[in-house]
């Protein structure tokens, strides 16, 4: 393995370099070391600020509607929740479609002359900061879904619950259409990677018994990549999940529970966002960072499994032929 | 025309429309780029002019948001470059192990802990610091609390783009220095690292690009001010903190002029990004 | 894997590699230096006092007015306000994290236990409005001056009335052609002394809205939110067939469309400086500025010319400056006391451009005292 030059034990005594390599490694593992003190730092501080909260609340918190700051003090997290869900699930019903197409296309069907372009203009939308995209969702997204896009589902599909209402384009279906935008560099990048390691035999096997294009993909890539192609999704619901500033500015800011999609909702981090200097007492205090917590470990649970599905997938494409 | 019944033709059919179908999904992820880009663009230089870049917020510009995201963002990297670059030097030269993979593992989830999240941490941490005596309550809202927050955000992200540039040097380089007789240290800092050293930077100004246009933390910490920087214990103005005030208020001449900082943060973080590949051109062109 | 010959190229640009990183340093290095050159030209004349305010949106833009022309005034002082709500601003004076606050709300009892040794300084009155952003049945923009009542106001923030063509509201309005579609309620998602106003007028007005109802932040049982008087404006703006209740100074810099209110003295009144200064005019016994401020209330303020939905907005500073901590010193006590003279006199000729009317003799003189009460380590600041 590697070499090491000793000059101990000859009655020489340590060397400079001795003495350098076992502090240089010491200093990069204790930095290391305190990189991830940092991240348990950031769990005890969050728990025990949460603790009184936690006390006063327990699991009631988390199914409680009602966010009360004046006496009687009841806090409860589901309103959020439920905004948070909603709006996560509307981003990939929208962006996974979507994003497997950009995949597809670029690792299966572009000419190689506009692969690298186009996926660096896929990977600027990863650029623009969040802000940027709720100035958009205000200005441009939300006028549009409410003069025309709205009105014309609702002329449709009207008679579904969760497309009645007035709509006003500041509503959970705008922040779920925005969330979407921004998951879909994560989720096709993701995706393309674990296309590209499907090995061309796979392809090659599809094509020589005469399928077309559109068949091989569904039938050797797809099929093979399904773990890597759920881990990418799973990757982008995380994303979406702790999405801060576009949802607060698009998805209307109402602590309600509602069906309809184009009534206004509020998730965890836009609640946080908004009233978080506000907390009028040290138990609205402590209930906003307990609702942190629950948004840090939503956002943990879901990037934990998704990582384990993009490693499964990875792994599998280095041991095939 | 017969209608297709065959089944190749009918196959060929749906291939074309699948094709076409991927080629329509690449379009829609365009669209929103394209309509921003536009936005900014148009409805941005509109409101932008040499007055409202050297004018306080206070006064309508916007030039002390541009001077405290520039210090901001620099404070951050002086923090988190070396200690991201050497917790990639760690994971990448000696994280072959058991603790070198569960470090590995945290340093992964830390970059996806809501940036939300950080700010609420920050100024938990500051606050209950100052209650016990180090520093003070009021640091809570200061240039300290932001550049603190940016930094959490900063330092997974630089430990993880530090150790997949590290590791694309090959091992016969640093088998060759050790044979040399380099001892391990030396051979990483002489040898490794500035052979690494365009993708570091590249990871670095990513790293920066990316917490320039961080809003929700420093909403808790840095807290927004109408004059110039005025200390590091002062709370302290930002470009995605005036968008998002100024976007959200009332005045129509300030939405549109949202539109203009919009431009002048995303040109920022264009240049950072550009820098980065300049620096890959510059390095592959000396080969 | 790199080839033994690109290996060969690594180790050779070993040096070249190091002038990449000097690069990037000396970029970094310039732009600290230019940043440095924007600071420093700020350090050459003495280091400014700095003052932390933070609260209310309802005087935003007076006191926003106020600390740009103190900044530039020569006193060496800059007074940073942020506009967070009442609710942030009464947190935040109590956490100590700031040196004065804002609000549109007394301290309740429970506030006042919280942060014993508040005095309140009303610093202006303002008026709560009812804007609208409607279009009649002819497509036209409805104007200024719609005929509202608070109960009537009350039953469309409870979700009883829903549409603009109701019969409550065109019985009061029988020239206008209202159209017949639903009414967008706006209310506040910040905690908000405006709230607290507007909740306390409506509960006065109205026996469906009971107190359960009446604060600072309350459970809105309809209705769209805004952050911040600038955000409900914002949303009333933006948004159709909308109404919200909204401070008068963003109303009259905005342009936007207010509802005239009845007082109780039966009469229609636009909320205007002269309708609010009238409302103003005629406060009750004030108490002393150390005292329990809850029950003070100009709404439904007796006179003809009288706005109902008026208000006093208040200034929460400690009566002894110590309180605050060790960043407060005598030189930043006395410069927060000298602003907040500054701010009840001179400021005062500000108020007028804005849409706040003066404060009235009576209660400057009330102001002066509580000024000069203030004390450091004991010392009074003010002579």
């Amino acid at each position: 393995m590697y070499l090491f030059r000793w000059t101990r034990g000859k009655g020489r005594g340590i060397s400079a370099d001795t003495l350098g390599e076992s502090l240089f490694q010491w200093l990069s593992t204790i930095v290391a070391l305190g990189v991830v003190g940092v991240l348990a730092l950031i769990a005890i501080v969050l728990f025990f600020e949460a603790e009184a909260s936690i006390g006063a609340f327990g699991w009631s918190f988390l199914g409680g509607t009602v966010w009360n700051p004046q006496p009687p003090l009841l806090f409860g997290a589901l309103p959020f929740v439920y905004g948070t869900l909603v709006t996560s699930a509307l981003a990939l019903v929208f962006g996974v479609p979507i994003s497997v197409g950009i995949a597809i296309f670029l690792s299966e069907l572009a000419p190689p002359w506009i692969r690298i372009p186009l996926t660096y203009v896929v990977e600027l939308l990863a650029a623009v900061p969040s802000v940027v995209y709720g100035l958009w969702g205000i200005f441009v997204l939300a006028p549009v879904m409410r003069t025309s896009i709205e009105p014309f589902i609702q002329g449709i599909f009207g008679f579904l619950p969760i497309f009645q209402g007035t709509p006003i384009g500041l509503d959970k279906l705008s922040a779920g259409v925005i969330l979407a935008i921004m998951i879909i560099p994560t989720i096709s990048s993701v995706s393309r990677e674990a296309f590209l390691a499907v090995p061309d035999s796979q392809r090659e096997a599809a094509l020589s018994l005469g399928a077309t294009r559109w068949e091989t993909t569904r039938m050797a890539v797809l099929r093979y990549a399904r773990a890597g192609l759920f881990g990418a999704i799973i990757l982008g619901l995380g994303r979406a999940v702790g999405e801060t500033m576009a949802v607060t500015m698009t998805i209307g800011n109402k602590n309600v529970i509602s069906v309809s999609l184009f009534d206004q909702g509020q998730t965890i981090a836009s609640w946080i966002a908004n009233n978080f200097t506000e907390a009028e007492t040290p138990l609205e205090l402590s209930a906003f960072i307990e609702l942190g917590l629950v948004l840090m470990l939503m956002s943990l649970i879901i990037n934990i499994f998704a990582r384990l599905m993009v490693a499964r997938v990875l792994r599998r494409g280095e041991g095939a032929a | 025309m017969k209608f297709p019944f065959d089944r190749d033709t009918r196959r060929r059919w749906i291939d074309l429309a699948m094709s076409g179908a991927a080629f329509v999904c690449v379009v829609i992820a365009i669209i929103p780029l394209g309509s921003i880009l536009i936005e900014a663009s148009v409805r941005g230089l509109r409101s932008l002019s040499p007055a409202v870049l050297t004018a306080t917020t206070g006064q309508g510009g916007i030039g002390n948001a541009i001077q405290g995201t520039l210090i901001l963002i620099l404070l951050s990297a002086l923090v988190s470059l070396p200690v991201g670059i050497l917790t990639g030097i760690y994971l990448s030269e000696f994280g072959k192990n058991r603790l070198g993979a569960a470090v590995r593992f945290f340093v992964e989830v830390m970059t996806q802990v809501p940036s939300m999240v950080v700010g609420i941490f920050v100024y938990s941490l500051v606050l209950e610091l100052g209650l016990i005596g180090l520093g003070s309550p009021r640091l809570v809202f200061s240039t300290i609390s932001g550049v603190l927050a940016l930094s959490t955000i900063m330092v997974p992200f630089v430990a993880r783009t530090s150790e997949e540039a590290l590791r694309l040097v090959s091992i016969a380089v640093r088998e060759s220095a050790l044979a040399l007789g380099i001892p391990r240290h030396r051979t990483i800092l002489r040898v490794v690292v500035p052979s690494a050293s365009s993708a570091l930077v590249t990871g670095g100004l990513l790293g920066i690009a990316r917490v320039a246009g961080e809003t929700a933390p420093l909403l808790v910490t840095a807290f927004g001010n109408n004059d110039w920087f005025r200390g590091l214990d002062q709370p302290i103005e930002s470009l995605p903190h005036t968008i998002y005030i100024w976007a959200t208020g009332p005045y129509v001449a300030q939405n549109q002029a949202a539109w203009g900082v919009s431009l002048v943060l995303v040109l920022m973080m264009l240049g950072l990004s550009i820098a980065s590949r300049v620096v890959i051109r510059l390095r592959s062109v000396s080969r | 894997m790199a080839t033994p010959s690109e290996d060969a190229e690594l180790l050779k640009r070993r040096s070249g590699g190091r002038s990449r990183i000097l690069i990037v340093v000396a970029v970094i290095a310039v732009a600290v230096v230019l940043i440095s050159v924007g600071v420093l030209a700020g350090w050459f004349s003495q280091q400014p006092t700095t003052i932390l305010g933070a609260g209310a949106t309802f005087p935003y833009p007076l006191i926003a007015k106020w600390a740009s022309v103190y900044n530039s005034s020569g006193a060496n002082v800059r007074v940073n306000y942020q506009g967070i709500g009442s609710g942030g601003g009464i947190t935040q004076i109590t956490a100590k994290t700031v040196d004065f606050a804002a609000s549109d709300a007394p301290l309740k009892a429970s506030e006042r236990a919280a942060a014993p040794g508040l005095l309140h300084i009303p610093e202006t009155i303002g008026s709560v409005t009812a804007a609208y952003n409607v279009l009649d049945t002819n497509g036209q923009a409805i104007p200024s001056g719609l005929n509202l009542t608070g109960a009537v106001l009350a039953d469309i923030y409870l979700g009883k009335i829903t549409t603009w063509n109701h019969a409550n509201i065109s019985a009061l309005n029988p020239t206008v052609s209202l159209p017949g579609r639903a009414i967008q309620v706006v209310h506040r998602s910040d905690s908000s002394g405006t709230t607290f106003v507007w909740t306390s007028y409506l509960h006065l007005s109205s026996s469906r809205w009971n107190s359960t109802l009446v604060g600072k932040s309350i459970s809105w049982p309809v209705g769209l939110a805004g952050k911040g008087n600038t955000g409900v404006a914002g949303v009333v703006l933006q948004t159709p067939d909308s109404i919200g209740y909204v401070e008068l100074a963003y109303t009259v810099q905005n342009s936007m469309k207010v509802a005239k209110i009845q007082n109780p003295a039966g009469k229609w009144i636009l909320p205007t400086l002269a309708s609010t200064a009238a409302a103003a005019a005629s406060a009750p016994t004030l108490p002393s500025p150390s005292g329990d401020w809850f029950n003070v209330t100009i709404l439904n303020a007796a006179g003809d010319t009288s706005y109902p939905i008026s208000t006093f907005t208040y200034l929460l500073v400690f009566k002894e400056l110590n309180t605050i901590g060790p960043s407060m010193t005598q030189v930043k006590a006395k410069a927060l006391v000298d602003f907040l003279w500054w701010c009840i006199h001179d400021g005062q000729s500000y108020s007028g451009d804005l849409a706040y009317p003066t404060l009235p003799a009576l209660v400057v003189t009330l102001d002066e005292g509580a000024v000069r009460s203030i004390t450091y380590n004991g010392v009074a600041l003010h002579s």
